[in-house]
């Protein structure tokens, strides 16, 4: 799937990353825990989160993750924007909740790939 | 590479918007080194992790990280109030972060059986009232060179 095609789906505004929107990602996990994301997830380029801090952007660079999604209204700050963007990650920005923002994902064709 | 290279980094016990700044600087290093994604990978999830752990129980230390042909060493040194029980600390599911840092997404307690997972060798030595020193090693698979 394309990240264009998550930002569409889930009505998610781009916060930066337009550079990115046609690349393809193969799979997604989301998690409020950072901790979790580290343990189990392997290969998965999009993260789907609530959580709002400069390690929910840290945690995506050292999983190579393409995508950062804030759920549930959340906004990143201007510094984790900046920090995505130095580090070619796309941040979207979506009102849905959690649970509806990862069944459409799931729904559209996004899996949760491999997990270890 | 013909000899080790060698990084070290302070890692500051004070600032947990910063922790992890070291281990985005050792990733950029291996990349710019040539070494393999996963390899890359593991080291720094693995150092993430440690730093976290450095900042939330031990208000900072230091990481020293050494790069040589078979693989990359990532010590972390502590003077915080030490592990007393190694055993219950490896435990997946086992922690003692306070609740301000599970707010932030960590204290899962993931984060020492997570070091193990990722990485090749691990050695914990801590002593009560003094500090920690985590030794963590990750071979360079000749397939992935």
């Amino acid at each position: 799937m394309k990240i264009r095609e998550i930002a569409s789906l889930l009505g998610a505004d781009v916060l930066c990353g337009e550079q990115m929107l046609d690349d393809e990602v193969q799979s997604a996990c989301g998690s409020d825990m950072m901790s979790d994301v580290l343990a189990f997830v392997k290969d998965q380029g999009v993260l789907v989160t609530g959580l709002v801090n400069p390690q929910v952007i840290r945690t995506a660079m050292m999983m190579d993750m393409r995508c950062v999604v804030f759920v549930r209204s959340k906004r990143p700050t201007p510094e984790m924007v900046d920090l995505a963007q130095e580090h070619n990650i796309a941040v979207l920005a979506s009102t849905s909740r959690m649970y509806e923002a990862c069944g459409k994902l799931y729904a559209g064709g996004l899996g949760n790939g491999v997990c270890r | 590479m013909a000899e080790t290279l060698k990084f070290h980094y302070d890692v500051d016990g004070d600032n947990f918007t910063s922790a992890g700044a070291a281990s985005v600087e050792v990733k950029r290093k291996l990349r710019q080194l040539g070494l393999d994604a996963e390899t890359i990978r593991r080291v720094s999830i693995a150092m993430y992790e440690g730093e976290i752990n450095m900042v939330v129980h031990a208000r900072g230390g230091s990481a020293d990280v050494y790069v040589d042909k078979d693989g990359i060493t990532i010590i972390l040194a502590d003077r915080g109030p030490g592990i007393p029980d190694i055993d219950l600390a490896m435990q997946e599911g086992y922690s003692t972060a306070p609740d301000n840092i599970r707010a932030l997404g960590f204290g899962a307690g993931m984060g020492l059986p997570n070091m193990k997972r990722y990485t090749d060798e691990m050695k914990i030595d801590t002593v009560l009232g003094q500090g920690t020193t985590v030794t963590m090693k990750v071979f360079i698979h000749p397939a992935n060179v």
